[in-house]
């Protein structure tokens, strides 16, 4: 339902150079199927994507999104015709209610009760968040678990979720584990999601590994701990998989 | 309202949300003169016989009940000053609606310069509301200099809402409050301001009584060419605590200056102050675009809930 055809994406550094960040990445995402990107940190993973939903246009290469060629659209127009993306360091909106944000992620005027549904959806008491401003009084794990609620409610055929699990602490990560296993039993549409954390990588269908801007394996977890391992002891995400030696089952 | 011409009734209704006359006590002002009054059994208004304005008292005591006195104009080339006294009795607790909307079309300048003095009570509490608002499409300019004073009693509260979104041309609004042992003063400041416009807001508290507190935050939007200033000066003359805050976000080729003050005068005054000027983050419109908004829309949703 998505693919990138041979992205590049390079930046100019400040002393003039060009650094290159993507190099030529192929990828092709099936309906309804379960991604975990992953791979050692500066590889290029969020820059992916971040170019998947337009947030940062590719230097050359061609995005289709079910045939269609997306690579010139907008934010908007890949969210319209249905993309989704929860960033990995939420932002926050001074005025902004939870209930407001969660409406304009379904286009609906919702009611409380609906609305509250999608918050308890992601382990949240929802009456005691519905009409809170998503400001700086909420903290890192509570912004990330609405950062997802937005993106249950607007329920498209792609999901992506870049770093979940950054920045937030271990209670809510037990919980934002369990959602995403929710998701994964309960999948509509193809979920993709840039994560370090084994659990994570756990429940994929296929996990794609990136190291220094290009797709080094893909497949999935049993066949692709050797890389895995590698990658960490490369990149220093060994400690953040928790994974003991000779990998874990 | 037959008295009343239609783009009076439309700035009653968008300056103080009355579409007929309230049921409480109120007195409407239009074009420098009385259109209507009525009193209540604990609030009576009467005007001031030296210059134009109206004393408003209400008994000690008084609860639950709202009183409002706002202020219409729509002829072009008008300079009207009132000057209105409020006297809140003790333990009254009560809503008192105020503001002015100006509709120009002619070629002449409308100002509208209200000075209000409240006295508050022993425990009273007041909300204040004030909304200006100005409409018209003639070259003459709106323009609004209202002048607050509150001199808070023993623990007496006020809550002030001071909102100004749409078409004042010039405004300097200053405020001034003095509160005793014990008072507390909230004040919610929500402007916008576009084209060429230049809005000043002063606030001054005097924090003079042991346990008094005011937090004096405004949030404000600055577009096209506008220009914003913001001063906030509190004084701590006791064992108090005081914050104020300026939120701005800036447009275009619009200006924000924010003086925030702080003055303590007592080993026990605790004052804060904040102040951030800047535009719309970035990261906050992408994340409403990447929930279908278009740019605009973004915009416009971030403003709203800013100045909500």
């Amino acid at each position: 339902m998505l693919e990138l055809k041979n992205i590049v994406f390079d930046v100019t550094e400040e002393d003039g150079s060009v650094k290159r960040i993507i190099d030529g990445v192929s990828l092709r995402l099936d309906e309804n199927k379960f991604y975990v990107v992953t791979g050692p940190n500066g590889g290029g993973k969020s820059t992916l994507a971040r170019i998947i939903m337009g947030i940062e246009k590719p230097t050359s290469g061609q995005i289709l999104l079910d045939g269609v060629d997306i690579t010139d659209k907008s934010i908007t127009e890949r969210a319209k015709m249905g993309i989704s993306f929860a960033l990995q360091q939420p932002v926050r909106f001074k005025g902004i209610k939870v209930h407001d944000l969660i409406n304009i992620a379904s286009g609906k005027d919702l009611g409380t009760v609906e609305a509250c549904e999608y918050l308890s959806a992601v382990g949240l008491c929802a009456r005691d968040y519905i009409d809170r401003e998503v400001n700086a009084s909420l903290s890192g794990g509570e912004l990330k678990r609405i950062e997802i609620a937005t993106v249950l409610a607007r329920g498209t055929k792609l999901s992506v979720f870049d770093e979940p699990e950054a920045g937030i602490d271990l209670w809510s990560f037990q919980n934002l584990i369990h959602i995403f296993e929710t998701m994964r039993e309960e999948i509509k549409g193809t979920i993709l999601i840039i994560s370090h954390q084994e659990r994570i990588l756990n429940i994929a269908d296929e996990i794609i590994m990136i190291a220094d801007g290009k797709i080094t394996k893909t497949g999935k977890k049993e066949d692709m701990m050797i890389d895995i391992i590698g990658a960490s002891l490369e990149g220093g995400i060994c400690s953040r998989m928790n994974i003991p030696e000779g990998g874990r089952n | 309202m037959a008295e009343l011409t239609q783009a009076q009734k439309d700035l009653l209704e968008t300056i103080a949300g009355l579409t007929c006359m309230p049921g409480g006590a109120f007195n409407i002002r239009a074009n420098g003169g009385l259109a209507e009054r009525q009193v209540t059994e604990h609030i009576n208004i009467t005007s001031k016989e030296d210059k134009p304005g109206i004393d408003i008292h209400i008994a000690p005591e008084t609860k639950g009940e709202t009183c409002y006195i706002p202020v219409v104009m729509d002829e072009s080339g008008m300079t009207d000053i009132v000057y209105n006294d409020f006297f809140i009795g003790e333990g009254a607790d009560v809503t008192i609606v105020a503001g002015c909307g100006i509709h120009n079309c002619g070629g002449e300048d409308s100002q509208h310069d209200g000075i209000h003095r409240f006295f508050v009570g022993k425990g009273a509490h007041v909300k204040y509301v004030e909304n200006h608002y100005g409409s018209g499409d003639g070259l003459g300019k709106r323009i609004l200099n209202p002048v607050t004073e509150v001199y808070q009693d023993e623990d007496s509260s006020v809550e002030m809402e001071m909102v100004q979104i749409k078409g004042v041309d010039s405004t300097i609004r200053t405020t001034k409050s003095e509160l005793a042992k014990g008072a507390k003063l909230v004040v919610r400041e929500r402007l916008m301001t576009h084209g060429e416009q230049h809005a000043e807001s002063i606030y001054l508290t005097e924090l003079n009584g042991d346990g008094s507190s005011a937090d004096v935050v405004s949030r404000s939007v600055a577009r096209d060419n506008s220009y914003q200033k913001y001063t906030s000066r509190i004084v701590g003359k006791a064992e108090c605590s005081g914050h104020t805050e300026c939120d701005a976000i800036l447009m275009d080729n619009a200006r924000v200056l924010a003086v925030p003050e702080l003055d303590a005068a007592c080993l026990d005054a605790q004052l804060v102050h904040e102040a951030a000027i800047g535009k719309i983050a970035g990261d906050q419109l992408i994340k409403l675009m990447t929930l279908g908004l278009t740019p605009e829309e973004a915009e416009e949703q971030i403003i709203n809930g800013f100045l909500a």
